[in-house]
Protein backbone atom coordinates (compact mmCIF):
# COMPACT_ATOMS: atom_id res chain seq x y z
CA UNK A 1 0.00 0.00 0.00
CA UNK A 2 2.87 2.33 0.90
CA UNK A 3 4.57 1.62 -2.44
CA UNK A 4 1.36 2.51 -4.33
CA UNK A 5 1.09 5.71 -2.34
CA UNK A 6 4.68 6.61 -3.19
CA UNK A 7 3.95 6.03 -6.87
CA UNK A 8 0.90 8.33 -6.77
CA UNK A 9 2.86 10.96 -4.84
CA UNK A 10 5.72 10.86 -7.35
CA UNK A 11 3.30 11.13 -10.28
CA UNK A 12 1.49 14.07 -8.68
CA UNK A 13 4.79 15.80 -7.87
CA UNK A 14 6.03 15.28 -11.45
CA UNK A 15 2.83 16.92 -12.70
CA UNK A 16 3.23 19.87 -10.34
CA UNK A 17 6.91 20.38 -11.19
CA UNK A 18 6.14 20.30 -14.93
CA UNK A 19 3.29 22.79 -14.39
CA UNK A 20 5.64 25.06 -12.47
CA UNK A 21 8.22 24.93 -15.28
CA UNK A 22 5.50 25.83 -17.81
CA UNK A 23 4.37 28.79 -15.69
CA UNK A 24 8.04 29.76 -15.42
CA UNK A 25 8.21 29.92 -19.20
CA UNK A 26 5.38 32.47 -19.09
CA UNK A 27 7.46 34.68 -16.78
CA UNK A 28 10.49 34.08 -19.00
CA UNK A 29 8.58 35.32 -22.05
CA UNK A 30 6.80 38.18 -20.26
CA UNK A 31 9.52 39.36 -17.85
CA UNK A 32 9.77 43.13 -18.33
CA UNK A 33 13.52 43.27 -17.63
CA UNK A 34 16.60 41.05 -17.96
CA UNK A 35 16.86 40.31 -14.19
CA UNK A 36 13.27 39.01 -14.29
CA UNK A 37 14.22 36.54 -16.97
CA UNK A 38 17.36 35.49 -15.09
CA UNK A 39 15.26 34.83 -11.97
CA UNK A 40 12.84 32.71 -14.01
CA UNK A 41 15.71 30.72 -15.57
CA UNK A 42 17.32 30.16 -12.17
CA UNK A 43 13.98 28.93 -10.82
CA UNK A 44 13.56 26.53 -13.74
CA UNK A 45 17.01 25.03 -13.17
CA UNK A 46 16.17 24.34 -9.53
CA UNK A 47 12.84 22.84 -10.63
CA UNK A 48 14.65 20.47 -12.99
CA UNK A 49 17.03 19.41 -10.19
CA UNK A 50 13.92 18.42 -8.24
CA UNK A 51 12.61 16.64 -11.35
CA UNK A 52 15.85 14.61 -11.49
CA UNK A 53 15.19 13.44 -7.93
CA UNK A 54 11.66 12.42 -8.90
CA UNK A 55 12.98 10.54 -11.96
CA UNK A 56 15.42 8.69 -9.67
CA UNK A 57 12.47 7.32 -7.67
CA UNK A 58 10.27 6.74 -10.71
CA UNK A 59 12.84 4.64 -12.61
CA UNK A 60 14.72 3.28 -9.55
CA UNK A 61 17.99 4.60 -10.91
CA UNK A 62 20.35 6.66 -8.75
CA UNK A 63 22.29 7.96 -11.78
CA UNK A 64 19.66 10.74 -12.04
CA UNK A 65 20.98 12.17 -8.77
CA UNK A 66 24.37 12.79 -10.37
CA UNK A 67 22.58 14.60 -13.18
CA UNK A 68 20.81 16.75 -10.60
CA UNK A 69 24.06 17.55 -8.80
CA UNK A 70 25.80 18.66 -11.99
CA UNK A 71 22.73 20.61 -13.08
CA UNK A 72 22.67 22.52 -9.78
CA UNK A 73 26.33 23.43 -10.32
CA UNK A 74 25.92 24.52 -13.94
CA UNK A 75 22.73 26.42 -13.15
CA UNK A 76 24.48 28.40 -10.44
CA UNK A 77 27.30 29.33 -12.80
CA UNK A 78 24.82 30.35 -15.51
CA UNK A 79 22.89 32.54 -13.08
CA UNK A 80 26.03 34.29 -11.83
CA UNK A 81 27.29 34.82 -15.39
CA UNK A 82 23.96 36.30 -16.54
CA UNK A 83 23.76 38.58 -13.49
CA UNK A 84 27.29 39.89 -14.15
CA UNK A 85 26.39 40.37 -17.81
CA UNK A 86 23.32 42.45 -16.93
CA UNK A 87 25.36 44.58 -14.55
CA UNK A 88 28.22 45.17 -16.98
CA UNK A 89 25.94 45.95 -19.89
CA UNK A 90 24.58 48.98 -18.03
CA UNK A 91 28.07 50.01 -16.86
CA UNK A 92 29.34 49.87 -20.43
CA UNK A 93 26.38 51.86 -21.76
CA UNK A 94 26.96 54.57 -19.14
CA UNK A 95 30.64 54.74 -20.04
CA UNK A 96 29.78 55.08 -23.75
CA UNK A 97 27.33 57.89 -23.01
CA UNK A 98 29.95 59.74 -20.96
CA UNK A 99 32.42 59.48 -23.83
CA UNK A 100 29.90 60.92 -26.25
CA UNK A 101 29.27 63.87 -23.95
CA UNK B 1 6.30 3.29 6.69
CA UNK B 2 9.45 4.46 4.93
CA UNK B 3 7.52 4.69 1.68
CA UNK B 4 4.87 6.74 3.48
CA UNK B 5 7.46 9.25 4.72
CA UNK B 6 9.10 9.43 1.28
CA UNK B 7 5.68 9.93 -0.36
CA UNK B 8 4.83 12.76 2.06
CA UNK B 9 8.18 14.50 1.46
CA UNK B 10 7.91 14.20 -2.32
CA UNK B 11 4.30 15.42 -2.36
CA UNK B 12 5.15 18.42 -0.15
CA UNK B 13 8.00 19.18 -2.53
CA UNK B 14 5.56 19.16 -5.44
CA UNK B 15 3.19 21.52 -3.64
CA UNK B 16 6.03 23.92 -2.88
CA UNK B 17 7.02 23.78 -6.55
CA UNK B 18 3.59 25.21 -7.36
CA UNK B 19 3.83 27.80 -4.58
CA UNK B 20 7.23 28.99 -5.85
CA UNK B 21 5.97 29.25 -9.40
CA UNK B 22 2.86 31.16 -8.37
CA UNK B 23 5.15 33.58 -6.54
CA UNK B 24 7.28 34.01 -9.65
CA UNK B 25 4.22 34.63 -11.77
CA UNK B 26 2.11 36.84 -9.49
CA UNK B 27 4.43 39.01 -7.37
CA UNK B 28 4.84 42.55 -8.67
CA UNK B 29 8.59 43.17 -8.68
CA UNK B 30 11.97 41.51 -9.28
CA UNK B 31 13.14 41.48 -5.67
CA UNK B 32 9.87 40.00 -4.37
CA UNK B 33 9.90 37.38 -7.13
CA UNK B 34 13.50 36.55 -6.28
CA UNK B 35 12.56 35.96 -2.67
CA UNK B 36 9.96 33.39 -3.69
CA UNK B 37 12.32 31.75 -6.18
CA UNK B 38 15.34 31.35 -3.89
CA UNK B 39 13.69 30.46 -0.58
CA UNK B 40 10.81 28.31 -1.74
CA UNK B 41 12.91 26.81 -4.54
CA UNK B 42 15.57 25.62 -2.14
CA UNK B 43 12.94 24.25 0.23
CA UNK B 44 11.07 22.27 -2.40
CA UNK B 45 14.22 20.86 -3.98
CA UNK B 46 15.52 19.92 -0.52
CA UNK B 47 12.22 18.18 0.30
CA UNK B 48 12.23 16.15 -2.93
CA UNK B 49 15.88 15.13 -2.54
CA UNK B 50 15.23 14.22 1.12
CA UNK B 51 12.35 12.04 -0.10
CA UNK B 52 14.69 10.30 -2.55
CA UNK B 53 17.27 9.71 0.20
CA UNK B 54 14.61 8.26 2.53
CA UNK B 55 13.25 6.04 -0.23
CA UNK B 56 16.57 4.49 -1.23
CA UNK B 57 18.11 4.57 2.26
CA UNK B 58 21.49 3.73 0.77
CA UNK B 59 24.82 5.30 1.77
CA UNK B 60 25.73 6.51 -1.72
CA UNK B 61 22.28 8.03 -2.32
CA UNK B 62 22.17 9.75 1.08
CA UNK B 63 25.64 11.19 0.47
CA UNK B 64 24.60 12.52 -2.93
CA UNK B 65 21.39 13.91 -1.49
CA UNK B 66 23.29 15.73 1.26
CA UNK B 67 25.74 17.05 -1.36
CA UNK B 68 22.89 18.42 -3.51
CA UNK B 69 21.11 20.03 -0.55
CA UNK B 70 24.28 21.61 0.88
CA UNK B 71 25.19 22.85 -2.58
CA UNK B 72 21.78 24.43 -3.09
CA UNK B 73 21.87 26.03 0.37
CA UNK B 74 25.29 27.49 -0.43
CA UNK B 75 24.60 28.75 -3.93
CA UNK B 76 20.96 29.96 -3.84
CA UNK B 77 21.66 32.99 -1.58
CA UNK B 78 24.75 33.94 -3.59
CA UNK B 79 22.90 33.72 -6.90
CA UNK B 80 19.96 35.65 -5.43
CA UNK B 81 22.26 38.34 -4.12
CA UNK B 82 23.95 38.75 -7.48
CA UNK B 83 20.67 39.00 -9.38
CA UNK B 84 19.31 41.46 -6.82
CA UNK B 85 22.39 43.65 -7.09
CA UNK B 86 22.23 43.55 -10.89
CA UNK B 87 18.52 44.48 -10.79
CA UNK B 88 19.18 47.38 -8.43
CA UNK B 89 22.12 48.71 -10.44
CA UNK B 90 20.36 48.42 -13.79
CA UNK B 91 17.58 50.56 -12.32
CA UNK B 92 14.63 48.18 -12.53
CA UNK B 93 11.43 49.87 -11.44
CA UNK B 94 10.53 48.73 -7.92
CA UNK B 95 7.04 48.25 -6.62
CA UNK B 96 5.55 50.26 -3.76
CA UNK B 97 2.10 49.94 -2.19
CA UNK B 98 1.27 53.65 -2.66
CA UNK B 99 1.79 53.37 -6.40
CA UNK B 100 -0.52 50.39 -6.55
CA UNK B 101 -3.29 52.30 -4.76
CA UNK B 102 -2.76 55.33 -7.00
CA UNK B 103 -2.88 53.19 -10.15
CA UNK B 104 -6.12 51.49 -9.14
CA UNK B 105 -7.61 54.89 -8.21
CA UNK B 106 -6.63 56.28 -11.61
CA UNK B 107 -8.16 53.30 -13.34
CA UNK B 108 -11.43 53.74 -11.46
CA UNK B 109 -11.35 57.51 -12.19
CA UNK B 110 -10.62 57.09 -15.90
CA UNK B 111 -13.39 54.49 -16.10
CA UNK B 112 -15.87 57.01 -14.74
CA UNK B 113 -14.65 59.71 -17.15
CA UNK B 114 -15.04 57.37 -20.10
CA UNK B 115 -18.53 56.46 -18.96
CA UNK B 116 -19.35 60.18 -18.78
CA UNK B 117 -17.95 60.88 -22.23
CA UNK B 118 -19.85 58.10 -23.94
CA UNK B 119 -23.47 58.28 -22.79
Amino acid sequence: MGADLLEYAVDAAVGMVILSVVLGFIRLAKGPSLPDRVVALDMMTVAIVGFCGLAAIRYQDIAFLDVGLVLALVGFLATVALARFAERRVARRDAAEEEEE
Amino acid sequence: MIDLIAAALVFLGGIFALVARLGILRLPDVLLRMRSSTKVGTLRCGLIIAGVAVHFGDGAVVLRGIAIIVFLLLTAPIAGHMIGRAALRTGVKLWSPDEDVAASGEKAGSGRVEAGENP
